[in-house]
């Protein structure tokens, strides 16, 4: 097998990492040596075939050095509307000087906490790319939000990329939260070039109890763009986090998201929307797990996808047997807009709990031509009937972004490609 | 207005209408009858331009336009409208917004000014009033978890903010109660013009109670074997469509 792995360029990076996290760093080498790249048939990236992607897709296996980034760039990236703080990454490396800084958090490059459990919560043995990003990254950020903090305003996560020879980028972000606390973050990239773009972005956050998180991605980038994203969060009693990803462009993404739940009365909400067109492929691998009584999740993924796009959805849901009285539902819904266009879909349940409602659907179908009709009988010209009823499918995950600003943005970006020739 | 000559219409390949032939003009009521897969909602469908049903032979004019060459949405904008047997239930599409989409692409076709939303809403208010239809149904998606009476209501509703030529009511009476009957009735009447036509699907002659018709024709085997005025829909009512079905099966074995 390592053999193997050493045919891969991307296997390079391991021999690069930053500094501090000796022991982390190391053990997550030896992971990344057992177990090397996700094979072809690999069952967590059968339809993904990540591997054979990035050999294509990279020339090296260098990562890329932060850029000098001016104050104006950074003005004019942030999407139009945003009210909130700016935290600004350079190639995936924080920067704390062009950042904006938030009094009520404790905020700092990651590399400085030399104690910050790093792959304690989005362990490297349970996702190849963790374990790479673990040993390789550069520096990454520390955000902590003190006990009773509630964030009135959201934070911004600006991933501003400009890669040139060295082509990998690997963000990591730990987030721990204190008791009580409330908080949103979004994230947003903007590719300042064309050149072929790797993205390995691993998130860890650590909620206290009662702490209310929502996260919002927007995932809207070139077609010479490839990522991988993990992000994990362990939730303690009473507490919620809400996620919700919109896909709209790139070559390849890969988004695993996974929410423990550790408490009671928590509960996990996962949203997704993929509106992918050319060759787009966007994978979402989605995981909750219940370990305790009085918990519940809330999953709803949504996809529409034409040309030669392929969309994967994987929903593991997971209720151990403590965990009484779980509720946890899941639906996914797929219009595939072209014959080429392809669609994935797995629901995965494994319930050990006697007492629990769970449920889980996927659909995937054609635009409904009898709507489109009646919507033309009325006068309605048959591609804005189309976007209307298309966006009437998209809305209902936008509806779970709480940001205004944000949803406005994503609104617009999602209504500007529905009302066209998609 | 509307002229039907020798009109041929198929789906998949099996011959539904086989030569229709009808004259509209402005100002008059037509209702066409005949047993149940007659060819009756065909016709409606070949009208509004629905894409399974293939035109082999004949031709549709329109107020001087070949209707066929056109798609849905402009028959729709020439002012053709067709209220629906089943209108559609569209989750996540607002009425109002539905509406006013489909209000303005109208009115653009026509060379009128876009409506403000002020405007707007006080045509649908003007127009609400015709159909008694509620305003809390049209806060809701299109058609969404609407009973059979307030689906049908709703189509009338359109039908009078969308000011058409000719109206095709397919259906409209199925599956109203007598009150709602008379509701939608009263709407029709009411955007009677000298200027407008209606054409009356029905399979019914209940519904004629209350829209009276000028002229009654009688569809069976994807022709018109009989036209005549309102009487006749009376004579329908006694006596059924079997005399109608003999005689015309009997010729054609002759």
């Amino acid at each position: 097998m390592s053999t193997l792995t050493q045919q891969n360029k991307i296997s390079d990076l391991i021999n690069h990492s930053g500094t501090g996290f000796e022991s982390a760093r190391n053990s997550a080498k030896e992971i990344f040596k057992q177990q090397g790249m996700p094979a072809l048939k690999a069952e967590e990236y059968k339809f993904t075939s990540i591997t054979k992607k990035l050999d294509s897709f990279l020339t090296n296996s260098l990562q890329a050095k932060a850029f000098e980034v001016s104050v104006d760039r950074v003005k004019s990236s942030v999407f139009e509307g945003f009210e909130g703080d700016v935290l600004v990454f350079s190639n995936g490396i924080y920067q704390p000087s062009l950042s904006d800084k938030i009094e009520e958090l404790s905020i700092s490059s990651i590399s400085a906490v030399a104690d910050c459990p790093i792959g304690s919560i989005a362990k490297p043995e349970k996702d190849i790319f963790c374990a790479l990003n673990q040993a390789s990254f550069q520096d990454g950020v520390f955000i902590s939000i003190p006990n009773k903090v509630k964030l009135e305003r959201p934070v911004l996560f600006l991933f501003l990329n400009e890669v040139s020879d060295a082509q990998v980028i690997q963000p990591r972000i730990w987030i721990e939260s204190g008791d009580f606390s409330e908080a949103t973050f979004i994230e947003q990239t903007v590719q300042l070039n064309e050149s072929p773009t790797f993205v390995n972005k691993v998130i860890e956050v650590k909620g206290g109890m009662n702490t209310h998180l929502h996260h919002y991605r927007l995932q809207n980038e070139g077609k010479n763009y490839i990522e991988v994203s993990n992000i994990e969060t362990d939730l303690l009693k009473d507490s919620t986090f809400n996620s919700v990803v919109i896909s709209l462009s790139g070559d390849m993404i890969r988004n695993n998201l996974t929410i423990n739940i550790l408490g009671s009365n928590s509960e996990g909400n996962m949203y997704g929307l993929y509106l992918l067109n050319g060759k787009s492929h966007v994978d979402n691998h989605t995981n909750v797990d219940h370990t305790v009584p009085h918990s519940e999740s809330n999953e709803l993924y949504k996809g529409i996808m034409a040309d030669y796009s392929r969309g994967v959805f994987n929903g593991k849901i997971f209720v151990r047997q403590d965990a009484q009285k779980t509720n946890a539902f899941q639906q996914n819904n797929n219009i595939l807009l072209s014959e080429n266009a392809v669609v994935n879909t797995k629901p995965q349940l494994e319930i050990w709990a006697d007492d629990v409602k769970c449920s889980h659907g996927c659909t995937t179908g054609q635009l409904d031509e009898e709507a489109l009709f009646y919507l033309q009988a009325r006068g309605i010209g048959k591609l804005q009937a189309k976007g209307l009823l298309l966006y009437a499918f998209a809305g209902e995950v936008l509806e779970h972004i709480g940001d205004d600003p944000f949803k406005k943005y994503c609104t617009q970006l999602v209504e500007n490609r529905l009302g066209s020739k998609f | 207005m509307l002229s039907i000559k020798n009109l041929h219409a198929s789906i998949e390949g099996t011959p539904i209408l086989r030569g229709i032939n009808l004259e509209v003009k402005a100002g008059e009521v037509h209702a066409i009858m005949g047993p149940n897969g007659s060819g009756k909602s065909t016709l409606a469908s070949v009208l509004a331009g629905r894409e399974e049903y293939e035109v082999t032979e004949g031709e549709v004019i329109f107020n001087g336009k070949n209707l066929l060459e056109y798609s849905p949405e402009v028959r729709a904008r020439e002012g053709i409208f067709l209220a629906f047997q089943y209108p559609v239930e569209i989750p996540g599409v607002s009425s109002t917004n539905f509406l006013r989409t489909a209000v303005n692409q109208v009115r653009e076709y026509r060379g009128l000014e876009a409506l403000d939303a002020v405007k707007f809403l006080t045509l649908m208010k003007e127009k609400m009033k015709l159909v008694e239809i509620d305003k809390k149904l049209l806060s809701r998606s299109l058609n969404e978890g609407f009973s059979g009476g307030e689906k049908k209501r709703n189509e009338i509703f359109q039908m009078a903010m969308l000011d058409p030529k000719l109206s095709i009511l397919d259906e409209t009476d199925s599956g109203l109660d007598i009150d709602a009957l008379k509701i939608v009735s009263n709407g029709v009447n009411q955007l009677k013009t000298k200027d407008n036509a209606t054409i009356l699907v029905t399979h019914y002659q209940r519904l004629l109670d209350y829209i009276i018709p000028d002229y009654v024709h009688v569809l069976y085997k994807g022709r018109i074997v009989k036209s005549g005025s309102k009487e006749l829909a009376l004579e329908l009512e006694d006596r059924g469509y079997d005399w109608i079905k003999e005689a015309v099966d009997s010729e054609a074995t002759v």
